[in-house]
């Protein structure tokens, strides 16, 4: 069971796609991240998986091929959208009772010591929260329906760096007690690497990197050695070059079980060099199923592909 | 695939029960009480002036106008309140639009302009059920208190109506009266829902609301509702003042000579031919061998009028509540 699975997707706005040809699947039990630079669809494949948008083309599925929109679909996902806009002119304790009027389950002992342990104060309206605040008590609310996959589309953006750290306790948490499945977006790499176990990087609207961050750090190695043997690398599949005076960084698809030419050092990569490699080399790719060959860089446009 | 170390957690299955719609009171109530209040503040506020102005009215058409005639009745009754009842009159004509601009417009672009629908439509109630139970409720609501604000005008109105001053097809008091007000007001909700799904901003949805209601009652007014029965043909010069004359025209020898828009030509000849005599246009035609002509609607028709109006003005909110939920629906954010 996939907690999102796409594809074929794509989704055209007037003559604009905001993501085309997205194949894609999220095991469960993962906190998941979606990045990619501004523009690249994270909103809209978000906002395709939780059905406030249809898509042009391709399908999308969650939870194990629910439709999403449909009464499963919406019992089992819960979303926070960009922003996390809630009625301002509501209390906190009304926005509780509203949402457990508008679901089939809602925990409100949980939500209400959630509030609690955050300080904030039941009667006040949420227009009158901090920032912080407004986004702690948006993700209360989605945790307390008791949800099988939370859906975040930039949760941290408007967050100073100590609001975000308390929201993602509050998602770790909830995925350790609950079990719940994440799928998060955000530009903001720092933060994910403390979170995130799985990948999924979309750039000009198409799937470029997809799975679990610990394969992917075990897979790329960051290869220095001289700028002019940079050309004649070819033991391993180079995803991005980048050459300095004297030497070359070469972001190469290899374990560290792999040999190193002579005259060439091998580090580990993080995850946010990675990111950035990619990001680099559109045309670049990693995704699941059989190792391609050699992902030349200069062949893009091919459609990603997923073999499970 | 991995397993879910998830502790137990209900089945889906395909029938999964749906959250009760009895919910959408609670919701609707808590989001739109502030609306609803402003609604009662705006009827309830004419009401009190339309009780207190309608007691004395009441009180001197009972005491100075039997007959209606007397001149007690034209300087105490008629004199004294006629303004107030023409300035009641068109007043009142707002009140629909403004319960559509206010109440309707705002109900779903709101919810556009400031994001909140993407927290509405992903509960597990369902954004279409959401919407359908909104409207549904508002716009019962909203009808009933137009319904009984109407019966209130209605009694407001009655002694004029009695003494003659008011016939009841009066384009200006008709769409006040309980069963068309109803209607209008209902529309005018339905209208504002609707441009506040197509427009989703509150500001340009308020005005087209206003502009597309505006056009609406004019066009029913002007061109529509006298074809809602065929009217009646009549030579009789004597036609009841209650009577709605839809059309009228004369004909010499059998063959059409001129309509009502002729007034130029009816006036010189009556100048000519009539000057000394005290008769009407009418008389004066029909003394030159002229026939008078009128097609109208009967004032027996009052209710069957309103009937027809209220009717297809619930047929046109019903229709324009489904297009608004079938938008939700469909149309993707």
């Amino acid at each position: 069971m996939n907690v999102i699975e796409a594809s074929g997707l794509g989704k055209r706005y007037g003559s604009t796609w905001a993501l085309r040809e997205c194949t894609l699947a999220v095991p469960p039990g993962h906190v998941a991240a979606l990045v990619g630079p501004n523009g690249a669809g994270k909103s809209t494949l978000l906002n395709l998986a939780v059905g406030l948008a249809a898509p042009t083309t391709g399908a999308v599925t969650v939870l194990g091929g629910l439709p999403p929109g449909s009464p499963a679909a919406l019992d089992g996902v819960a979303f926070v959208a960009q922003d996390t806009p809630l009625y301002k002119n509501l209390s906190a304790a009304d926005l509780l009772h509203l949402t457990r009027n508008l679901n089939r389950r809602f925990d409100q002992r949980y939500a209400q010591s959630r509030l609690g342990e955050l300080g904030i104060p039941e009667k006040r309206k949420a227009g009158q929260l901090s920032g912080g605040q407004q986004a702690q008590l948006a993700l209360t609310l989605a945790l307390a329906r008791r949800p099988q996959l939370l859906v975040l589309d930039e949760p941290m953006a408007m967050l100073d760096p100590l609001a975000r750290h308390d929201f993602m306790a509050t998602v770790m948490t909830a995925m350790a007690d609950d079990g719940v499945s994440v799928v998060l977006s955000s530009h903001v790499l720092t933060e994910l690497e403390r979170v995130a176990d799985y990948l999924v990087l979309l750039s000009q609207g198409r799937v470029q990197v997809a799975g679990q961050v610990d394969d992917l750090l075990a897979s790329h190695r960051m290869l220095t050695g001289p700028a002019a043997g940079a050309d004649t690398y070819a033991d391993r599949p180079v995803v991005h070059v980048r050459r300095g005076e004297a030497q070359a960084h070469l972001l190469v698809r290899a374990t560290a079980d792999d040999p190193v030419p002579p005259g060439w050092e091998a580090h580990p990569v993080s995850l946010e060099e990675l990111t950035l490699a990619y990001l680099r080399e559109p045309g670049a790719s990693a995704l699941p199923g059989p190792v391609r060959g050699r992902p030349a860089p200069r062949e893009s446009g091919q459609p990603s592909e997923v073999t499970r | 695939m991995t397993a879910l170390t998830t502790p137990a957690r209900p089945k889906h299955d395909a029938g999964l029960q749906p959250v009760p719609w009895r919910r959408m009171a609670w919701v609707t109530w808590r989001q739109h009480r502030a609306t609803l209040a402003g609604v009662a503040a705006l009827l309830g506020v004419l009401a009190v002036y339309l009780w207190l102005t309608g007691l004395q009215i009441h009180h001197a058409y009972a005491t100075s106008c039997h007959p209606a005639s007397s001149l007690a009745c034209n300087i105490n009754f008629t004199g004294r309140y006629a303004v107030s009842v023409n300035v009641a009159r068109v007043l009142l004509q707002a009140v629909p639009a403004l319960i559509g601009a206010f109440a309707g417009a705002p109900l779903l672009a709101r919810e556009m302009e400031t994001g909140t629908f993407r927290f509405a439509w992903t509960q597990g109630f369902g954004r279409w059920r959401w919407t359908l139970a909104k409207l549904v409720l508002l716009a019962v609501v909203v009808a009933a208190a137009a319904g009984a604000f109407s019966v209130l005008f209605s009694w407001y109105l009655s002694p004029f109506s009695a003494a003659g001053y008011s016939i009841p097809f009066a384009t200006d008091v008709f769409d006040l009266r309980e069963v068309a007000f109803t209607g209008w007001t209902l529309a005018a909700f339905a209208i504002g829902a609707l441009a506040g799904m197509l427009i989703r901003r509150v500001v340009p949805a308020i005005a087209a609301t206003l502009a597309v209601y505006a056009g609406l009652a004019l066009a029913t007014a002007l061109w529509l509702r006298q074809h809602y029965m065929t009217p009646l043909l009549t030579t009789k010069l004597s036609l009841p003042a209650s009577a709605w004359i839809v059309n009228q025209w004369y004909t010499k020898g059998g063959k059409f000579a001129f309509g009502a828009r002729g007034s130029q030509i009816i006036n010189a000849i009556q100048h000519y031919s009539c000057n000394s005599s005290n008769l009407s246009p009418a008389q004066c035609l029909t003394q030159h061998g002229y026939t008078w002509w009128a097609s109208y609607q009967p004032g027996s028709r009052f209710w069957p009028f309103q009937w027809i109006e209220g009717g297809w003005l619930l047929a046109l909110s019903v229709l324009l509540i489904a297009a608004t939920v079938w938008l939700v629906r469909h149309r993707a954010a």
